[in-house]
């Protein structure tokens, strides 16, 4: 980036409520039913119905209020945003405008050298989702209004981001907060996690802003990175040549690596929000508050601290580990079984995330149980094989959760801790190779290792290494 | 503040309606009718009121998280001016 500049980014971030039903209806909010089957008279937009708004969408976005250090506010109101889309049969939605129930908040961003940054929240309010329109048809447009109602939570950031990194960062904060409270499952590339940017270039230094565009459609992390990265340089480049910007919504397309402008009928925007008259305002206690906030759980920063004070783990594991929730509860589970903390951390942050990445599963779905895995740590830390062995134990384990004590006894896994007979193997093995045993009364060091190759290849790698290493080096300097 | 063509063409097109000439010319007239009526109101003194958002009192009318059972789609889709099986059908908004 040209350094004369400096980038100003907000976001808007969008998050489905995990909720069991519609936000002003009963209706399942179940993903994956057949098209236009999780509708009621209300969320078809029928006249003369009464929507009621649903206790725990105000619950679910009280948490994310206290996550992100806002203000809830006593009193919040419903408003009607006026314009018509096929995918919004009632002509409005239903979201919160001049009084939302969340303002002035704020989360802590941290940088891969430690360094720490504050991000201003201005307001999270409530909404409806629309439908989903299907344009692939040649004539028509398919409208399917199972997800209308479904309830979001729209997060509106003050425009305090300076980089791309730093809205990754953010976004990624919001993931794992709205994942840690268990009110929606943040998942960007199946639309329920959304995000939106505002972005704008000035002079450094320049303390008013300048005009800003809005990107859409950016259905990943790494999506968003690429498209802030190109409107950045798409708005210094026109800067530089003398062109103003326009104020204008752009997509993303994730093929092209490149935005467009969105082609919209409506000219100007004019929502025409007014108070909805079938909602009444929100009242929040402060005993409802405080009731809500017992709800709260460890949250992730809190959660990485505890891991390295309770567990002794590297920062760096702990970090690793609390990313994602599901996979700091699988490995709190793992020590339930195993006091060997740091090596439980080294399998589930390499073989256990691994085999995730490669077979494109959650950790939830991951099918070594927790037990299992605590156990094949325990036959390591006992002696019984070793890590190495132990690798070769897992990917057995993996089919349909095999207890690691009979793939061992299955396969004749054991290792060998009998110093006897290991001394005899070695014996032979260094009776057999006399010029390398020479080498090394020679000094040279490097050929031990070699030693040890050839006393694990013999014992096919049953051996237990360190008894190898002791007993081998004092057979060999012994001869010295 | 008097309603203008402009506006009055203005916010058809936002609500999707279209209108003869001689409809725009009384709308207009209507429009500013009633716009003036209301403008009665700014007479009173409302400088120590509260903005009232609801015509009626009262707040916090919730409803449980538990699902109901929903319409089978056949119900839905019957009063649609166009559908397929499953779908709502309309003018295509996006040509691809």
């Amino acid at each position: 980036m040209n350094s004369k500049y400096e980038v100003v980014i907000g976001l808007e971030v969008h998050a489905q409520l995990l909720t069991e039903t519609k936000a002003f209806c009963g209706c399942s909010t179940k993903f994956g039913n057949p098209p236009n089957s999780n509708v009621c008279p209300v969320c078809l937009g029928q006249p003369g119905v009464l929507p009621v708004l649903n206790k725990k969408v105000i619950e679910y976005t009280m948490l994310m209020g206290f996550a992100t250090n806002c203000k809830i506010k006593e009193r919040s109101v419903f408003a009607r945003k006026n314009y018509f889309y096929p995918d919004m049969p009632k002509g409005y939605q239903i979201t919160q405008y001049e009084e939302p129930i969340c303002e002035h908040g704020y989360i802590d961003i941290e940088f891969k050298d430690g360094s720490k940054k504050r991000l201003g929240i201005t307001r999270i309010h409530i909404e409806e989702d629309a439908g989903k329109s299907i344009h692939d048809q040649a004539y028509e447009t398919l409208v399917d209004v199972n997800r209308c109602g479904v309830p979001l939570m729209e997060i509106v950031s003050e425009p305090d981001m300076r980089s791309p990194e730093e809205a990754v960062l953010y976004l990624t904060k919001i993931k794992q907060f709205v994942q840690y409270l268990g009110i929606c499952d943040g998942n960007m590339e199946e639309g329920s996690l959304r995000c939106d940017a505002n972005i704008s270039i000035r002079l450094k230094g320049e303390t008013k802003l300048g005009t800003k565009t809005e990107i859409k459609n950016m259905n990943s992390f790494k999506n968003v990175e690429k498209a802030l990265q190109y409107e950045i340089e798409r708005q210094i480049d026109l800067i530089e040549d003398g062109v103003k910007i326009v104020q204008e919504t752009l997509l993303w397309d994730a093929d092209l690596n490149m935005s467009a402008p969105m082609r919209s009928k409506e000219e100007a925007h004019d929502y025409r929000y007014f108070p909805e008259p079938d909602l009444m305002p929100v009242i929040v206690s402060e005993s409802w508050k405080a009731e809500a906030k017992k709800k709260m759980p460890e949250l992730p920063d809190l959660r990485r601290e505890r891991f390295i004070t309770e567990f002794s783990l590297p920062k760096y594991d702990a970090d690793i580990l609390t990313q994602s929730k599901p996979v700091a509860d699988y490995f709190e589970e793992v020590i339930k079984y195993t006091k060997e903390y740091k090596t439980a951390s080294n399998w589930v942050m390499g073989d256990v995330l691994k085999t995730l990445n490669e077979l494109k599963i959650d950790i939830t779905e991951f099918s070594i149980s927790a037990e299992n895995l605590g156990k094949l740590i325990n036959l390591i830390g006992n002696g019984t094989i070793s890590g190495k062995i132990a690798k070769e134990v897992f990917p057995d384990m993996l089919e349909g959760n095999k207890d690691p004590e009979i793939v061992i006894k299955e396969k004749n896994l054991v290792q060998i801790s009998d110093t006897s007979a290991i001394e005899k193997i070695i014996d032979e093995i260094l009776k057999a190779n006399e010029k390398e045993v020479n080498e090394y009364l020679e000094g040279k060091e490097k050929v031990f290792g070699f030693f040890v190759g050839k006393t694990m290849r013999e014992t096919k790698g049953k051996a237990n290494p360190k008894i190898v290493n002791d007993i081998l080096r004092s057979k060999l300097d012994g001869l010295k | 503040m008097a309603v203008t063509r402009k506006d009055v063409e203005h916010i058809a097109q936002l609500a999707k309606l279209s209108l003869e000439e001689n409809e725009v010319e009384s709308l207009t007239d209507q429009m500013n009718d009633i716009l003036g009526y209301v403008e009665k109101l700014n007479e009173l003194d409302t400088e120590n009121i509260e903005p009232l958002s609801h015509p009626v009192e009262g707040n916090n009318v919730f409803r449980e998280d538990v699902p109901i059972k929903s319409i089978a789609s056949s119900e839905a889709l019957k009063n649609a001016p166009s559908a397929s099986e499953e779908f709502f059908l309309v003018p295509k908004v996006i040509n691809n």
